[in-house]
This record gives structure tokens, sequence and C-alpha cells, in this order.
């Protein structure tokens, strides 16, 4: 396996400079061009669940070029990688099915192919990337594909969105360049590994470092879409083609964005505490600001993209509390078992968001297929005249508002839980998140009640009157991203979550250095281990510890 | 503030001077110029963090030449990390300008302006 | 597009081909001398650009034809990443193996960055040549379609 991680860029990108070239060759055959991605995305995804299965010390970082630590550029797959990886490999296999048959609405499917493949292959890159600079350069590939994907229909409205989201993704990648300067020039590496080795041993954390953070959380911060930074996502969203949209949405803010904004404040700036609560801040605004700016909305894919933002609010706000409350643990064994469960919370949301805001948009795109219309004013009916595409919509709606037994459910009663108990154990100021957290949940269930009955309930209107289902493919990716919303719940499994969820959640807990050498982390001192094994031992009430937990603690 | 710290100044007068362009003009041209000044900002930086002064001389260029020793060139020349970093960084801007105008082109011949005053969705 | 004026089109005739000559040079020596496959490409680029400019786009499209370009685009970049693959021969991804390429001080010194050289300088310069044949090419339809343009001048309208 020790090989195979480049595979995960190479692959993408080799499909990514073909694509073009067999797009011309197939000429009018559009549908056929989907083949080629397609496997390839197949094969990206059993490479993704082979890397997951196998425990941290087998798939140690890859040295690019064979140069050593801390020159060399690195691949690094830990806990926390592998397992965005498998979101990334889940949903853009599916969004490639569902675009075989939808992009025959477009011209040019090998240019549509190309761009697609160059972005999965950047966001693989940046997951998997085990140096800063690397960090950037797939940010920026990843971000310069969905540029133009995003304007992909080029009609007036798609350009102006795509436009606004470029202007201000670039101004995010320069923050991003200047952080990455100034930090080169504080500690002379680029080796993410090394950058935390040198932070942590130089003492206090100096002007120009702060400096840098400032850059780099709002560069991050932007391509998260948190809010103040949203405001590219409500155009560019609803103006991309369905499955694009889906994987902007589903994957890409993800990966590019909150990824990598956890990843830099856990391992790089060594967790501190202040970070924490400004993760805190920034998620509840944008929890609060996305329910509300998406209850007006009348286009069905703009208060998708509302929703969007108010989700990876969540995410964000679980994560920043499980910081906080890290900081706060040394000493207190229920605080450390409450951040476990708070990040634990936070990542499982992130995945279930993934699975159902990707099957959303995709649903979206089948009703515009179908009827050719996005705005609900003019949508109606359609419980009756396309059934699959009905029952997706009720599940994924009824997930992402949190009712049981969906997997929504179950990672935002975690998200609430975690809340409620940081304010009892911890700090008083946890009441107002908490609060608004259930508010927000609530008015989530409004506005997709709201949905579902503009566009299944009453009857049909001029548009949807001979809608009929949509092609297979289409029905066939939407209806494995639902059979996935229910499995989701399956996460809590002991067996699914210690192989797949806890890794990243180990990874994020020990607030350690991003693995770089062959074996374990070594040189610093790592007060969090028995600490963390003390979480899990209350976390399972089961008190028997078998040997395999040892294992996913780097 | 010392006379060597001028530089990394007009480097980030320069950024704030992009972000001023993109922010305030309504141009779509000239919000394009915006976005090519925080780039050159942004290089700019990458070069004078890259800088070493050769003890009074003048800097001296990473190139390994017949007769220099590799030991002197590490402790002499200008570290030639950064500026492989902003070779990358200009290939990404070339990229990203080239698509930009692309749209700004497309737009122009949509609506017969650069103005965004008058484009739907760029008010502000 | 019709091409430039006399003047033009004989002083391109003389010089297109050293500069055609300088960016391989520069693309060549990229491991020696600064510059490189990027730069390189872009003078081969602005050297084709500077051609269809002054002689019209009919005769270029006679000289090297646009699916061309769009070819060695792609075979540029496969190129690349069949390099770095190759890299794999000696033991990992993007190794720079060859030790008989590589001697330092030596013309000859860079391994495979030679090699990778000359691939992204081909697609660079395809890829940038090929951005202008697009736009150029869209003008020329656009040109036709064109709305009645604003008549306010845009100056008036930016005062902020």
């Amino acid at each position: 396996m020790r090989n195979l991680l480049p595979l995960f860029v190479a692959i993408p990108l080799a499909g990514g400079f073909l694509m073009p070239v067999v797009g011309r060759l197939l000429g009018p055959r559009r549908r056929a061009c989907a083949l080629i991605p397609i496997l390839l995305a197949a094969g990206v995804l059993a490479l993704a669940v082979r890397l997951v299965l196998l425990p941290d010390a087998q798939t140690p970082p890859y040295w690019m070029g064979a140069w050593d630590f801390p020159v060399g550029i690195s691949l690094v797959a830990d806990g926390l990688s592998k397992f965005i990886v498998l979101i990334v490999a889940v949903v853009s296999l599916a969004a490639l099915l569902f675009s075989t048959d939808y992009m025959t609405r477009y011209t040019s499917p090998g240019l549509y192919y190309g761009l697609f493949l160059l972005m999965l292959a950047g966001m693989n890159g940046v997951v998997l990337a085990g140096d800063l600079f690397n960090v950037f350069v797939f940010l920026e590939v990843a971000g310069i594909a969905s540029y133009a994907l995003v304007a992909f229909g080029t009609e007036a409205d798609e350009l102006e969105a795509s436009f606004k989201y470029l202007i201000l993704g670039s101004i995010a990648s320069a923050f991003v360049l200047v952080a990455v300067a100034i930090l080169y020039s504080v500690t002379g590496h680029l080796n993410l590994a090394k950058i935390a080795e040198v932070l942590r041993a130089g003492g206090g954390l100096t002007v120009p470092i702060y400096l840098a953070a400032a850059f780099l959380l709002m560069g991050f911060a932007l391509k998260a879409a948190l809010v103040p930074f949203h405001a590219w996502l409500p155009d560019a969203h609803p103006s991309a083609p369905a499955p694009i949209s889906a994987m902007l949405s589903g994957v890409l803010i993800k990966a590019c964005g909150v990824y990598v904004l956890v990843r830099l404040v856990f391992s790089v700036f060594a967790g501190l505490e202040a970070f924490g609560v400004v993760l805190v801040v920034l998620g509840t605004l944008s929890m609060v600001a996305g329910a509300i700016l998406a209850i007006g909305q009348g286009d069905l894919k703009r208060l998708l993209a509302y929703s969007s933002i108010s989700q990876v609010g969540y995410v964000v706000t679980a994560i920043g509390t499980g910081l906080v409350l890290l900081a706060w643990a040394p000493g207190k064994p229920a605080l450390q078992a409450l951040a476990v469960l708070a990040i634990f919370g936070g990542l499982f949301h992130l995945a279930n968001h993934a699975v159902f805001k990707s099957l959303l948009f995709l649903l979206s795109g089948s009703i515009e297929y179908a009827t050719g219309t996005r705005q609900l004013k003019s949508l109606g009916g359609l419980g009756r005249s396309m059934p699959l595409t009905a029952w997706s919509l009720r599940i994924a709606a009824l997930s992402i508002s949190g009712v049981p037994p969906f997997a929504g459910f179950f990672s935002k009663f975690i998200i609430l839980l975690v809340l409620v108990q940081a304010a009892v154990l911890g700090h008083g100021a946890f009441w107002l998140v908490a609060v608004l957290a259930l508010a927000v949940a609530v008015l989530t269930l409004v506005y997709y009640a709201k949905v579902q009955r503009a566009v299944l309930g009453g009857a049909p209107t001029a548009a949807t009157a001979d809608a009929r289902e949509v092609p297979f493919s289409m029905a066939v990716a939407t209806a494995a991203l639902a059979v996935l919303c229910l499995a989701g719940a399956l996460v809590l499994h002991p067996a699914v979550k210690r192989r797949i969820v806890d890794p990243a959640v180990a990874v994020l807990v020990a607030r350690g250095l991003p693995r770089s050498e062959g074996s374990l982390l070594q040189g610093l001192p790592q007060t969090e281990q028995p600490e963390v094994a003390a979480a899990r031992a209350l976390e399972h009430p089961n008190p028997t510890l078998d040997a395999s937990d040892a294992e996913v603690i780097p | 503030m010392t006379f060597e710290r001028l530089p990394y100044l007009a480097a980030f007068l320069l950024l704030v001077v992009g972000l001023y362009a993109i922010v305030a003009k309504r141009n779509l041209i000239k919000v394009i110029v915006g976005l090519l000044v925080i780039d050159y900002a942004t290089n700019l930086f990458l070069i004078l963090v890259g800088y070493r002064s050769n003890s009074g001389g003048a800097p001296m260029a990473p190139i390994l030449t017949r007769d220099l020793a590799p030991a002197q060139l590490a402790a002499h020349a200008v570290d030639p990390l950064p500026q492989a970093l902003i070779l990358t960084s200009i290939v990404i801007g070339l990229s990203v300008t080239a698509l930009v105008v692309a749209m700004a082109i497309r737009l122009y011949d949509r609506y017969g302006t650069f103005d965004t005053g008058r484009m739907r969705n760029l008010r502000g | 597009m019709r091409g430039m004026s006399l003047i033009v089109k004989n002083t391109t005739r003389l010089v297109a081909g050293f500069i055609a000559l300088f960016g391989a040079y520069i693309v060549l020596y990229g491991h020696v001398t600064p510059g490189g496959g990027f730069s390189g490409g872009v003078i081969v680029a602005g050297g084709l650009v500077l051609v269809v400019l002054a002689f019209g786009e009919e005769f270029s499209r006679r000289v090297i034809s646009h699916n061309i370009v769009r070819a060695s685009d792609s075979v540029g970049a496969l190129a690349f990443l069949g390099i770095a693959l190759l890299g794999y021969l000696a033991g990992a991804f993007f190794s720079n193996f060859p030790d008989w390429l590589g001697q330092p001080r030596a013309l000859a010194s860079g391994g495979t960055i030679f090699l990778s050289n000359v691939a992204i300088g081909v697609k660079v310069a395809a890829g940038l040549f090929g951005v202008f044949l697009a736009l150029a090419l869209f003008r020329r339809r656009g040109e036709k379609r064109l709305m009645v343009p604003d008549t306010a001048p845009l100056d008036a309208e930016d005062e902020e």
C-alpha cells in the first residue's frame, strides 16, 4: 500500500488530461464519455476503502522522489485523511454516475469530465498533502477546476456567480500564500510536522505567527463558506450544474475548507483555546445566518446552498467546542470525554452532511431535468409522478432535519447533547450556543418541510404536469446515496465506528503532529495519551479494551 | 521599523491596494487588475522572504557553477525555495487570469458593458 | 481576423524563428540557468501569438491547425505524468533517477528534470496558444451578435 498513495492524485489527474481528447474523439456520444471517469472514480473508491481498512502502521507517509523528512514532499494518510478521502470518493462516484445523463443537456462533455477529474485530483491532494505548500497547490488546482465548472453553462447568471466565486476564492488563496510565506520565514520549513515541531519548541506564539494564523483562518474560512466569508456560496452553488453543486456543497467546502482548517488549528498550531473560541463563534454565526436566510428562499438550489452554510456551521461549532473543552480538560476526565464526543459528533455530521446534501443537490438536478424549473412556486405534485425521486427527497429531508432513525438525527443529537453538557460542566456561555443550535435545528425542520410540501405535495402545476421519472443512471446514483443516509446510522455501531471514525477523532484529540515519521510520534511529550485512553474507557461502557484499540491511537 | 523592513511594508501596501481595487471598483477589468496586483504583492512578499543579504556584498544567485563549493553556496546564496514557490504561484495566477478574462469577455458580450452595476448578480 | 501591415509582416517573418529558438533554448537549459519549462513555453506561445496577429487567423490555421494545438496540450500533460510515473522504476513517485543524466556541474545535470522541462514547455506553449485561439475565435463570432453597447463613457460612471 505504501507505494499507492500517489495514485489517489495520479489516477484522477491522468483522467483529467485524457478526457478532453477522448471527448472530442467520441464526438456527439455524450453518454459514452462518462465511462472512463466512472471507472476511474470507482478505482479511487476501491483504493480509498482499502486505505481506510488498513491500520495506520501499514500506511506510512509516502515520500515523493525518495527525498526524506524534513526536506521532501510527503503524502500523509492518517486517520483524519483517510476518513475524508473515503467521503470524497463516495460522493464523487455518485455525482459522476448522475452526470451520465444529466450532462446530455450541456455541450462539450470531454471538458466537463476532464475538469471534474482535475477537481477530484486536487481534493485528494489537499487531504493527503503532508506539507504546507502542496496544500496550497492542490487547493488551487481544485479551486480553478471548480471555478470553471461553476461557469459551465455559460449563461450570464452562471458567469457572474463564477466570477464572484473566482475573485473571492483567489483572494483567499492569496491570503493563504502570504501565511505560508510568513510561516516559512519564521520556521524555515514547509513540512507540516516540522512546522508543528518548531512552533511547539519555540516557546510562545509571536506576532508574525498570529498574523500567519489570522491569514490562514481567513483564507480557509472563506473556502469553507463560514459567515462572514460566505458571500460567494449562495450564487455559485445554484448556478453550477447539479452534479457540480453536489460536489461543491458536499465535499469541496469540506475537503478544502473545513479539513484544512481543522488540521491546521489542531495539529500545527498546537490546538490553543483561542482558536477553539474563534471556531465556535464562526460556526454559530454560520448556523444561525444560514438557517435564517434559507427560510425565505424561493429557488430550491439557493435554499439548499444556504442550508449548507448552516450545516457546516454545525460541524465547525462542534469541533470548536471540542477544542475548547480539550484546552480546559487537563485534570478533568469528564471534560476530556466530552471533548472526544464533541469531535466525534462534528466529524459524524460532516460525513452525514456530505451524503445528504449531495443527495439533495442531485435530486434538485433530477427535478430540474424533469420539469425545467427550480422555483418552489412552480413545482408541485411530483410525489405521484416521480416516485423514486420523491422517496429519496423525503429520506434526505428527514435526515438533514434530524429525524430518527436516519443518520442525521444521531449526529445532530450528539452535537446538541455535547453543547448542553459543555454548558453545564464547562462554561455558561455554551448555553447560548446550545439554544441557538436547537433553534436552528427546528428552523431546518421547518424549511425542509416547506420544500417537501412545495415539491411533492399539492397539485401538479404547468411545469410538472408531464414530468416523468429520471433516467436509470440518475436514479441509481440518488438511490444509492439515499440508502447511505439510512445506513449512516450504522456508523454508531462499534465495529464500524472503531475502524472508520475513531482514528480520525483520535488524531484530532491527541493534537499531535501530523505523522511524518515511519513510526509513532516521537520527541515531544504527549500528555494527552493516557487521558485519551481514559476517555475511551468512559465512552464505551464495556470495560474490556482489547488490543485493537491500541493501534488506532497514533 | 528599520530600513530592512521597508520592502515588506511595500508588499503589504500593494496587497491593500489590490484589495481596495477589488472591493471598490465597478469596472470588471479594474477588478481583474486588482486581483493581479494582489498576486504580485504575494509574489513580492515571497521573494522578500527568501532574501539573504551576502554580509555586505551583492546577493548571490543560487546557481552552482564550476568554481563554487556547495557549502559556500549554502552559506551565501539567496534561498532558492521561495523562488520555486513563486514560480508555481505565477503559473497559478496565469491560469486564474486567463479564466477570469475569458469570463469577462463573455459577460461583455452578454451585457455590452463592463460595468458591474448593470449585471444583476454582481452589484456590490 | 485580418493581418496587419506589410512592415509588421516582414518583421515577423524575420523574427518569429528566433523567438521560437530562444524559447527552445530557455526550455532546454532550464535545469542550469533560470527559466525552464514554463517560461520557455510562454515565450514560444508569445511567438505563435505574434504570427497569428501579424498574418491573420486563416494563415495560422494553415501553419498549425487548432486540433494539433489541443492534442499537444494533452500530450504534454500526459508526458509529464508519464515521467512522474517512470520514477516508480527507481522506487518512488516522481523520483529523479537517471544517474547518467544527473552529473552535477555538467551540462546534462538534473536527471529527469530535463525531460519534464520539455514536456511542460510543450504543454504550456500549446495551452497558452490555445487560450489565445479560444478568445480570438470567440471574439470573431461574438462581434456578430454583440448587443448595442452602453454609450455613456465608463469613466464617468466609475467615479467612486
